[in-house]
Parts: structure tokens; sequence; C-alpha cells
């Protein structure tokens, strides 16, 4: 049972790894190459960038954002994509997680030479994770934090004057998110995660570089790439329903490598024609950021909070008592960054 | 019966996996040359379905659901031996040698 022992791509070196989509067994060199060079025509065949964008990578400290940071660097100069790349972190303000993290993040910019903007929930919102715990308990927290992070990074990116922001969702972060989709019957959100690319608010894209990486092809380039990065989870409640649909996906793959891209590729063929009246998409009464009622999420969650009654938040039925109740005087602006054209060089910290 | 010999193995954990190792990331452990005979199994050469039993009975403290299914490790933490995929090394079934270094990484935690 002794496996052939050379690299199936050159034909020479000792294989190092199993490449789990292909199951070719590949030495470290091909490896690191097939690994970029996947990216690469992830890249290039969805044209996700143009010469002269401005990106930003969503960098929280994890192996993901920290691999992909290391490689947009790496095909960037190879390939002469002409992007300037920064980094954008977000700090929700969780003592003893984010803290540590954004020093592996810190580490990284230090050894990749790109800048960093750090931005907080805390000036944002006025509140960090930690006092919003302490307000709503460790139950639904998740949904505060989902909704702030994405704000915060299309705010964040708008301060940095960027044209794109990329995040390192992979594969395996893909397919559960269909399996979820799927389990709860949300069709629309079905045809969007599987998307490369998405438009977000002030015309900044989205777009997932990783979307067919492995996550244990992302986990064995960072090991063999010795990158620093931070692996503890979040102290507050993890978000229990999707550790269901990783462990699932995990016990499909050890059956089947496969069965992760056929998962994506299955969430791609159902994609729905866009015959669901979409509601019409108007800017926040309060903010300014785009919304489809008067106040957008954040600004809900951020009045909720301010009144006291954060734990309410996340439920329809409770959200009417939650209405009934007047905004508190002086309700906080969340702050707007005006993305300035033609795109204004930012200084290096 | 009474054999002492043991193997020095080398252990690395990373990607959050140390924490059910008493949050170090380097251990070196003598490890039984052969398996104890039991019953119906006779005592064979020390493999890595052996090394997991070891250090579930020896250094996991607690939640070893988090580390074990069934013989092998959990869907999700990757196992390399002497800095290869195990997966090319005949995984549970490969003889350890002295002086080998095993690790584990977990890729389920953060992004």
């Amino acid at each position: 049972m002794a496996p052939p022992r050379a690299c199936a791509l050159c034909q020479t070196a000792r294989p190092i790894v199993r490449r789990p989509k292909t199951g070719q067994q590949v030495c470290k060199d091909c490896f690191f190459h097939v690994f970029e060079t996947e990216v690469h025509n992830t890249i290039t065949s969805a044209s996700l960038f143009k010469r002269g964008d401005r990106v930003a990578i969503g960098a929280s400290g994890g192996k993901d954002s920290t691999v992909l940071a290391h490689v947009m660097k790496v095909l960037n100069d190879r390939y002469d994509y002409g992007l300037e790349l920064y980094l954008l972190s977000i700090d929700e303000g969780i003592t003893g997680y984010r803290d540590d993290s954004l020093e592996s993040v810190k580490r990284n910019q230090q050894e990749y030479g790109l800048p960093l903007k750090i931005l907080s929930y805390d000036e944002l919102y006025g509140w960090t994770m930690d006092a919003i715990v302490e307000q709503v308990g460790r139950k639904n927290n998740c949904t505060f934090c989902g909704v702030f992070r994405r704000q915060a990074l299309d705010r964040g990116a708008a301060a940095l004057n960027v044209d794109h922001i990329v995040t390192g969702h992979n594969a395996d972060d893909i397919a559960e998110t269909v399996l979820m989709n799927i389990m709860r019957g949300d069709i629309a959100r079905l045809g969007r995660c599987t998307l490369i690319c998405t438009q977000g608010e002030d015309s900044i894209k989205r777009s997932k570089p990783f979307k067919y990486a492995y996550e244990k092809e992302i986990v064995m380039y960072a090991y063999f790439k010795k990158l620093d990065y931070f692996s503890t989870e979040c102290i507050y409640s993890p978000d229990a329903y999707r550790g269901h649909a990783r462990v699932f996906l995990k016990d499909l793959e050890a059956a089947r490598p496969s069965a992760i891209i056929d998962i994506i590729h299955s969430g791609e063929a159902f994609q729905v024609a866009d015959q669901v009246a979409l509601k019409a998409q108007q800017t926040c009464k309060r903010c300014g950021y785009m919304s489809s009622n008067d106040l957008c999420k954040a600004c809900t969650l951020l009045e909720s909070l301010e009144k006291g009654m954060g734990q309410l938040a996340t439920g329809d039925r409770n959200r009417r008592r939650l209405d009934g109740e007047p905004a508190p005087e002086n309700m906080r602006t969340i702050p707007m960054f005006q993305r300035s054209t033609p795109a204004e060089p930012i200084a290096d910290p | 019966m009474g054999d002492e010999r043991t193997i020095k193995i080398k252990l690395t954990f990373g990607g959050g996996v140390e924490v059910l190792f008493s949050n170090k990331r380097n251990q070196t452990i003598a490890l039984p040359a052969q398996t104890p005979a039991s019953g119906t199994q006779p005592s064979r050469p020390a493999d890595l379905r052996y090394l997991i039993l070891w250090m579930s009975k020896n250094l996991l403290t607690d939640r070893k659901e988090l580390f074990l299914d069934g013989e092998t490790v959990r869907p999700g933490i990757l196992v390399l031996v002497n800095d290869t995929d195990w997966e090319l090394e005949g995984e549970l079934d490969y003889e350890l040698q002295k002086g080998d270094e095993v690790v584990f990484i977990s890729t389920l935690h953060g992004g």
C-alpha cells in the first residue's frame, strides 16, 4: 500500500501533501505553485480587478486572511496586476480575543509592507462587543457583530478610498453557507452566496479570491510557508448553527473530498431568476448607508442598544415593543466616510 | 510481557488544537514501542492509531470529542508526520519510528 513516492506534477520531488480537490500527491514547491496559480486563475477568469485598482484585504489575523494577504502580494508582484493593496481590520472590541489577533495583523503588516487601517466598533458605533454582550447576553450577540462588521468593512473601505474589498472566505465557508441557506429555505441568499463578487455600499466591490480554495490547502500553505496567524475561537458564543453545518461538511469531505466543490456547484446551479420583487433600495434616514427600510440595520440595532433593549432587537415579535419606544435624544449618527474621486494616495502609517 | 522500551516522539499542535493539550505547542513524549497485547489483539509496533489512543489517555484533559472521532482524529484536524500529510503515509497504519515528529493542526478555528 506504499504510495508512489514522486510528485504527480514534477515527477521528481517527494510529495508532501495530498490535494483534496484532485487526490494528487504533490511536492512542496509544486503545491505552492499550483495553489497560487489556481487563485490567479480564479481572479483572472472572473476579471476581478483592473490595473490601478485600490484593493483592501479584510484582515482578521486568522488563517484565511493571513494567507490571502500573502498570496495577493505574491500574485500582484508576479503577474503585475498593478494593484494598490491595503490591509483593513475591524476591531470589534473583544478583550483577550481581537486585541491579540490584531497583533498578528500588525506583524503581517510589517512583513508585507502594506498600509494598515484599523477601524473599531467603539469609534463607529460607540459600543464595543464587550459592552454589547454585557447588555444582550451571549445568545444573540452574533447578530450585532455580523451587521456591525459588514458595515464597518464598507465604511473602512470608503475611508481608505478603495475600489474593492477582498475577504478570505474559502470553499469550505461557501459550501457551509450554501447548506445553511438550503436548510433555512433562504432562496434569495442561496443565489447570492456563491457569487464571487458582489457590489456593496458606495459601489465598492467585495470578492472572494479563495472561493475555490479548500481550507485544508489554506492551512497546509500557511504551515509550510510558516505564516504567523491567530487561531483562538471567539470568546462569545460561536454561531452554533454554522458549527453544525461545518461538522456535517467535514464529515462529508472525509467520505468524499469533492463534496465541498460539489456543494458550491449545486448552489450555483440553484440560482433563481430575480423574479422575487426585491425591496427598493434607499438610503438610511439617519446615517445615509444603503438600506431597504427607513433605518439601516446597524442604526436599528444601535437604537435598540441605546434604549437598553438590545436583547429585543433580534426577534420579530419583540420588535413591536421596541418600535413603540421613542428614539433616545441625541441618537448617535454612525459616521460615513465619503470616497473621494479621483483616488488620492493614502500615506503609509 | 513487560517490554518497557519506549520511543521518543515529538508532538506539535497548531490552529487552536493546542488548547486541548495544556496550551503547549510542543511536547516530547516517550511512547511504548509496542502496543500492549489485549485479549484477541496481539502486541504490534506502535502506529499512529496507537499514538492517538495513547494521547487521548495520557495528554487530553477534557473535551475529548473535540480531538477524537472513534479511533481517529476528528475531521478538520490535519495530521503531518515528519512534515508530510499523513494521507500519504498510510494514516492510522503508519508505524512510528524513533524521533518522528507528528503535527496536529485544527482547521476549524477562526478565519
